[in-house]
């Protein structure tokens, strides 16, 4: 079999060094955090706290909400101070920064008397009980992911304990564990595996048994020798219990092999369906600071409320790895690796391609936090001027989907969206290779970006005139049952009044029959349009489908569709009715 | 403090569009001299004067149109346009016939549809399309290849004054073109006969065939530096060659074999350097192969059937004409689909439907 690849990708200067010199460390705690209700992909969480109440480290401040969502810890002991909206990173790295509303907690001192001078600040924890995995059921581990509030730690920040579940839908035989961390700079994986391999491969394990994986995959860089030393040593002590096959697999560094699909590619030569997740083919990803923290909040049971965090650029005189509280803001974190704010032009979040730049040193990090570049403006210089595309196809070489990035572009400029869809423009994972090479300096992800939200702004409003629709269906197919069951009653009424109904409205015996026969198969075909309704609904209000929007839509149909049955039902009693009590004045008529 | 703010990537190759046009300016230099040092002064002054023309025509549309001039000026494309028409206008052509040629490549065919990168069709060969059929006499007078030195060779001074219209050359100092001649040849006569009897300035076909191999070097330099993929002039040659053998094994008396329809004319260097316009050229690989092929077959058709002893200029500009035809159905397979997406088969979303 050929040797799995993906084509195209880059090489870009790695910078790596810079900042696995120094060993992974602790970084001091922050006297006050700031933590957003939105660090995950999914519902904001909700606050359980107030203003003035006191919190311990790992206490749940704020509880997940609908389906894809995931809890807040306080990350350090003290008081919350306030609950209002801040600025913050936002957990998809396209978008930036954006306003949020965060709990800002103020750390507390230590008792005067412990003094040693300077006042030491208070970390009391509370935990959940330890687990031991191997013998816990898969519903009390993922109700302790769930409480635990994990989410990926790689960027995307979905939340780990939906993941979990991916059985329900999904067949899994493979679980990868993405330690590719192809970005240029970043290197708080490689750190977190030099330091915490065995951990890691146990959280792996977890998830496997989870998942129900038959092997896991290690998809590593082969720039990171140091980290592939620790796998294999760990995976030479780990006695292979029979069951689970773990294999370290060296890829070539190249950008963007830690991309999701890049590097399902890779190791396992299997193509993610477009538009869908690696879980199609059976593959389930999860980064190593994910399964870290997983690890720690089933063995230790220590919520997520620190992350690895890798700080580098040229602007800071002692670049590294820290374990950070979530929250911390991110100048401490700056001053702590030493920056030289006269030097730093640009603070970036994430790696050097698809991370963003940051307006402020102020922000909190957050749980999707992989890196800050303090980087001089030499080392990352401004962009320059745009020029024309002139075609030449450095994009289309780079391109690890094999799109056709100029022709997107094009289309992209010109607000031809369908041809861009036609051009498979949602099959691109905006990896930034295409910006990176062209020779004219296009920032081209960002035309996509735009386009793509151009569609969904179409596709919403789409949603919302088919939404209004159905609304107005409802209330039609409503009126016309109050209708029919008026029509019902005042024929009943009628009836007992025995008063035989005006002949001119009395329908022969046989169009009766007719129109009964009709109502029947009406009837019929309402009960049937009314089961498919609840099918549907049950269908997509199983876990993690769909939004809420469409969950409305979907009531709003099925009780259109009992309206109709209502209304059919009640036409149908009526008209039967109706035939008997003409069958009954024949009766009476005949003997005359 | 300020932060700067960028939108990602932050890191970007030290590329340029600039960078790579001097690259391509770069490649056309073995061509040239090697065109020069058996045809005379007269391609240098071409080759210099219409690049100064394109520049200044090009600065003077951008001032028309308030554009940046400094930035669009480095980009160097006006300057390539211009060394690639002046290379292909006959040695001793007049000032007026080379302005002609890049006010219609530059104003025309570029500036008016956009300027860069916006044209779709390849300016220099509009340029030259339209002086050849808008002036055939002077067109079809290549120069006699008497070298820059030789006994028989115009001095500068004399090229000067054929280049300002103060003398015209003498009809010793012009002679045919390989393919011209051969295309001219008496039905009668057989390709062999044709040969013997001498029918060209003695040394011409050595010429064209020089600087036929010195565009295939700075091809090659192109390819190496992969400012140029190797699909468009692979196709086009092969194309050529595959009809050119057909032809001649057909009927081996009255058609040229492929060696002479490669380096007779031309084709190398309309292969390497003016089908590969990218602009206007096809886009995925798989398309410049089919766009290529087309051009190495138009080429052959206008040379044997056509009335044109040369036809890259307008093979080139026929399939300029199927770009985006090609395009829409030469599509990659994109990741994730089981198979590539061909032709338009979009849904239209209507701007008016969403608005009301």
């Amino acid at each position: 079999m050929a040797k799995a690849s993906f084509p195209g990708g880059i090489h870009p200067p790695e910078r790596k060094a810079l900042s696995t010199r120094a060993p992974l460390v602790r970084a001091p705690l922050p006297r006050r955090v700031m933590l957003p209700l939105t660090q995950h992909i999914g519902a904001p969480a909700e606050p359980l706290v107030n203003v003035g109440q006191r919190v311990r480290t790992g206490e749940v401040i704020a509880r997940a909400q609908g389906m894809i969502s995931a809890n807040v810890h306080a990350s350090i002991t003290g008081i919350v101070s306030a609950i209002e909206e801040h600025p913050v990173p936002h957990p998809s790295a396209a978008v930036g920064e954006c306003r949020a509303l965060c709990i800002v907690i103020d750390g507390e001192s230590g008792n005067a008397d412990e003094g040693h001078g300077e006042l030491k600040q208070k970390d009391e924890w509370l935990r959940m009980p330890p687990l031991d995995w191997r013998s816990s059921d898969d519903a009390t581990l993922i109700a302790r992911l769930r409480e635990s509030g994990v989410v990926g730690l790689g960027g995307a920040g979905f939340p780990s304990a939906v993941k979990a579940q991916v059985r329900q839908r999904h067949a899994i035989d493979t679980l990868i564990v993405n330690a590719a961390e192809c970005e240029p700079y970043i290197t708080a994986d490689d750190m977190a595996l030099r330091t915490y391999a065995n951990d890691i491969i146990e959280g792996a394990r977890l998830f496997a048994r989870l998942a129900g994986a038959e092997r896991i995959l290690v998809g590593i860089e082969d720039n990171k020798p140091e980290a592939i030393g620790a796998l294999r040593q760990v995976l030479k002590n780990q006695p292979d219990d029979g069951m689970l096959l773990v294999t370290l697999k060296e890829v070539a560094t190249r950008y963007p092999s830690g991309g999701e699909r890049q590097l399902v590619q890779l190791l396992t030569n299997r193509e993610v369906p477009s538009l869908g997740l690696p879980a199609d083919v059976g593959v389930l990803c999860h980064n190593p600071g994910t399964l870290l923290a997983a690890l720690r909040a089933v063995r230790d049971g220590e919520p997520l409320i620190s992350r690895i965090v890798t700080l580098t650029g040229e602007a800071l005189a002692r670049p590294g790895n820290v374990e950070a509280r979530i929250g911390t803001p991110m100048h401490e974190l700056l001053a702590f690796a030493g920056l030289q704010p006269e030097r730093l032009a640009k603070l970036i979040m994430g790696g050097p391609m698809m991370g963003v730049t940051l307006d402020s040193t102020a922000l909190p990090l957050v749980k999707t936090g992989n890196c800050l570049i303090a980087a001089t403006s030499e080392e990352l210089p401004p962009t320059p001027p745009e020029q024309p595309c002139i075609r030449c196809g450095a994009c289309e070489t780079a391109c690890p989907a094999s799109l056709l990035p100029q022709q997107l572009y094009w289309f992209s400029k010109g607000r031809e969206h369908d041809k861009a869809e036609l051009f498979n423009l949602f099959d691109c994972i905006e990896c930034e290779a295409c910006a990176y090479v062209c020779p004219s300096h296009i920032p081209l992800v960002q035309y996509y970006r735009a386009s793509k939200n151009e569609i969904h702004a179409r596709e919403h409003e789409a949603h919302r005139a088919e939404h209004a629709r159905h609304r107005f269906e409802f209330r039609q197919a409503r009126l016309a049952r109050e209708e029919a069951e008026k029509q019902a009653k005042r024929q009943a009424r009628s009836r007992q009044l025995k008063k035989p109904p005006p002949a001119t409205s009395q329908p022969a015996g046989d169009d009766l029959q007719a129109q009964i026969k009709k109502l029947r198969i009406a009837q019929a075909a309402a009960r049937a349009a009314v089961k498919k309704a609840e099918k549907t609904l049950a269908r997509v209000s199983e876990p993690g489908q769909s939004g809420a929007t469409d969950l409305d839509d979907l009531e709003t149909q099925l009780a259109t569709a009992r309206e109709n049955l209502q209304a059919t039902d009640a036409r149908l009693a009526a008209a039967q009715a109706q035939v008997q009590g003409t069958a009954t004045n024949d009766q009476d008529t005949q003997p005359r | 403090m300020s932060l700067m703010h960028a939108s990602s990537p932050q890191a970007r190759a030290a590329t340029s569009t600039g960078q790579v046009m001097r690259w391509v300016l770069l490649a056309t230099l073995p061509g040239i001299a090697t065109q020069a040092w058996f045809f005379g002064w007269g391609t240098l002054i071409n080759v210099l004067s219409a690049a100064g023309a394109g520049v200044a025509l090009e600065a003077l549309v951008l001032r028309l149109r308030s554009r940046p001039l400094g930035l669009t000026l480095r980009d160097n494309s006006a300057l390539v346009s211009g060394v690639l028409l002046g290379v292909s206008l006959p040695p001793f052509a007049p000032w007026w016939l080379i302005l002609v040629g890049m006010v219609a490549a530059i104003v025309v065919a570029k500036q008016l549809f956009g300027g860069l990168g916006h044209n779709p069709f390849n300016p220099a060969m509009v340029g030259y399309a339209l002086l050849l059929i808008a002036f055939p006499v002077p067109m079809t007078q290549w120069a006699a290849p008497h070298g820059l030195f030789g006994p028989d060779a115009s001095s500068l001074g004399e090229s000067l004054g054929y280049f300002l219209g103060l003398a015209s050359p003498a009809d010793a100092m012009t002679g045919a073109t390989p393919l011209d001649a051969f295309k001219h040849k008496p039905q009668a006569v057989l390709a062999s006969e044709f040969w013997a009897g001498e029918p060209l300035p003695p040394g011409t076909l050595n010429a064209w065939h020089s600087a036929a191999l010195a565009w295939l070097a700075g091809g090659a330099l192109l390819l190496f530096k992969r400012i140029i993929s190797w699909h468009i002039p692979l196709s086009m040659l092969g194309a050529m060659v595959l009809i050119a053998t057909l032809m001649m094994a057909s009927d081996p008396s009255h058609h040229a074999g492929p060696l002479f329809h490669l380096l007779g004319g031309a084709a190398i260097f309309g292969a390497f350097f003016i089908a590969t316009d990218p602009v206007s050229a096809a886009t995925s690989r798989k398309g410049k192969l089919y766009y290529g092929a087309g051009i190495g077959v138009l080429v052959m058709v206008i040379r044997s059937l056509g009335t044109y002893p040369d036809a890259v200029a307008f093979a080139v500009l026929l399939m300029n004409f199927a770009v985006p035809f090609i395009d829409y159905y030469t599509q990659p397979r994109t990741y994730g689909h089981s198979r590539p997406n061909r032709g338009i088969k979009v849904k239209r979303i209507d701007d008016d439907e969403g608005a009301q």
